[in-house]
């Protein structure tokens, strides 16, 4: 692609041969590396594609059952349409209701366990406030360790230990929060400005003192808006905790999932839609007013 | 001797009576801050107590924890057979995760323009486009592998199709999104000497929304890394599959090894996508 179009008509011809070496010479070198690039890229993904066991024929051959699985969930037994007769449809209301709100409970419960652990632990693992490279270190390693196991893992491991319900769903939530919470948190820390810290340790503050009146005040909105995006995540982990019976509605979405109750998986996809759709209203307005209080001040 | 803090408290009340306006700021925050963990306290006692947990099931439950931890040490695979086959499914993880990435990111593109306000003035198509990429996302990609193993089987194929959906909702919001804050100028540029709808697009911005984009696909590289370890919980691939037998059959040194093996992945991954971003990104300021 070089210089053409409109600009071809008012140029003389060798006026615009000599435009089109220059700019083919410039980007000579970038272009050899882009062809390196995306040869190196297409072996990885031929690679990736037989290890991945790609078979474009079985998915061509079925994709059309991809699109006629929309088509079933959204029909009633009798073969009527679901919005046809709304009543049918979300016939277990009642009880998905009691589902999600127990769904959100969990998110809530585990969000907020996982945040007060992971604010103790987040100023143990920030560079300028703990000078002990082994106890920094080892609370960095661990809310790596708690962050990278997914949540599900916890989750199972959890219900082997606690039975099936919501608690294990909750503990899971809480660990994996921490984790990730922790290292956001702690990276917030290090950023801070350091000179309310002077001041507090100068008129012989404490750590902790250093801690409360120095730092916590400059990262709390910080640390609220963090809390408030994972709360919305930690609503969506929470609505598949029910697949490894960890509580929540997803036990009742995998079941209809895997018994083809097709109606009702439209109505809990759509009811876990709207749900977390709302809470991410919520939370952003709430986020809003944090950030607007911060600024305010 | 005495700190100088130990002095300041000498004459308190004078400092006090001084400087009032700051420490009646400082009242009110905590007075807010309190009411706030009162209020956030109440919902978690309520909030457990509605999901009926009972004291001695957390107990005993902890004290199995404890138990299972024990059992974990040391990890290990038992036979190098086996770990053999974890490390193939770690592979598998890894190419799951790649292939939903790339092919995700590829089908978002052109959707990422048609959300974006200032490519497509008509606000019904992004709003539609809008909606249905918050629909598509709201969808866990559990759900969408649940899905995709009853169209092409179980096996790892599925699991790909599954991140394919769950990437192509977020990355059509977040391409949207850099388009739509990319620079005018040089769209203004592209106009001003003749070029058309396409070229404005392709020389005006492709080239600033490029690193963006793909410092963004690295990064759901690395998370998807994460997620695709746990497709398989529901048969579409990669270690989970592996990981749910070693832990439902009880072998817990193996789903500790396992564990191990993940965090290491894990951990070469992130490092050698960061690597990777900087290189593309330079120094240009990125938001993740």
């Amino acid at each position: 692609m070089a210089v053409t179009n409109s600009l071809s008509n008012s140029l003389p011809a060798d006026r615009l041969a000599f435009l089109n070496d220059v700019y083919n010479s410039a980007i000579s070198a970038k272009r050899r590396q882009t062809l390196i690039d995306l040869v190196v890229l297409l072996i990885s993904v031929l690679v990736a594609g037989f290890v991945a066991e790609v078979r474009p024929v079985t998915f061509f051959e079925n994709a059309f059952r991809f699109f006629s699985y929309f088509g079933r969930i959204f029909t009633l037994e009798t073969g009527a349409s679901v919005f046809s007769d709304p009543r049918e449809w979300f016939w277990g209301i009642n009880k998905w209701l009691v589902l999600l709100w127990e769904t959100i409970v969990i998110a809530y419960v585990g969000t907020l366990l996982g945040a007060v652990f992971g604010f103790i632990l987040c100023f143990l693992a920030s560079a300028n406030l703990v000078s002990n490279a082994w106890i920094r270190l080892s609370a960095k390693r661990f809310l790596e360790l708690c962050r990278t196991v997914p949540d599900l893992v916890f989750a199972l491991i959890f219900v082997t230990s606690f039975g099936l319900g919501p608690l294990p769903g909750v503990l899971a939530i809480a660990i994996h929060t921490m984790g990730a919470l922790g290292k956001l948190f702690s990276e917030v820390v290090e950023n801070i400005s350091m000179h309310p810290v002077e001041g507090v340790t100068a008129a012989g503050g404490s750590w902790t003192q250093t801690v409360r009146f120095a730092v916590v005040p400059q990262v709390m909105s910080n640390f609220l808006s963090y809390t408030l995006l994972r709360f919305e995540i930690n609503v969506r982990g929470a609505a598949v905790m029910g697949f490894v019976g960890a509580g929540g509605i997803g036990q009742d979405l995998v079941e209809a999932i895997r018994k083809f109750y097709y109606s009702d998986v439209s109505a809990l996809l759509i009811l876990i839609i709207a749900t977390v759709m709302l809470i991410d209203a919520v939370t952003e307005r709430v986020r809003h007013i944090v950030i607007g209080l911060d600024e305010a001040k | 001797m005495m700190s100088s803090r130990a002095k300041i408290l000498v004459d308190e009340q004078a400092v006090k009576a001084r400087h009032g306006a700051v420490y009646k700021a400082g009242k009110r925050q905590t007075m807010t801050m309190f009411l706030l963990v009162i209020a956030l306290l109440l919902g978690l006692i309520l909030g457990l107590g509605s999901l009926n947990i009972k004291w001695e099931t957390v107990l005993s439950g902890f004290g199995k924890l404890g138990d299972f931890m024990y059992f974990m040490l040391p990890p290990s695979t038992g036979t190098w057979t086996k770990f053999g086959v974890y490390a193939y499914a770690l592979a598998e993880t890894l190419a799951i995760a790649l292939l939903g990435v790339l092919l995700a990111a590829l089908l978002a593109f052109p959707f990422g323009f048609l959300a974006a306000k200032n490519v497509v003035p008509n606000w019904l198509i992004h709003f539609f486009t809008r909606r249905f990429l918050d629909s598509v996302r709201g969808v866990d990609e559990l759900i969408w592998a649940l899905i995709w193993v009853g169209v092409v089987g179980l096996g790892p194929f599925a699991g790909v199709l599954a991140l394919v959906c769950a990437n192509f909702g977020a990355f059509g919001k977040l391409f949207s999104e850099a388009i739509e804050v990319a620079d005018k100028r040089p769209i203004e540029g592209v106009v001003s000497s003749g070029g058309d709808g396409a070229q404005r697009i392709a020389f005006g911005i492709i080239p600033q929304i490029f690193p963006v984009i793909a410092g963004q696909v690295l990064y759901y590289f690395e998370s998807n890394t994460r997620s695709a370890t746990i497709i398989g919980i529901v048969g579409a691939g990669g270690i989970g599959l592996h990981l749910v037998e070693q832990i439902r059959t009880l072998e817990y040194q193996h789903v500790s090894a396992i564990i191990l093996m993940i965090l290491v992945l894990v951990a070469a991954i992130d490092y050698l996508s960061t690597r990777l971003r900087f290189a593309i990104i330079g120094n240009s300021n990125m938001v993740h």
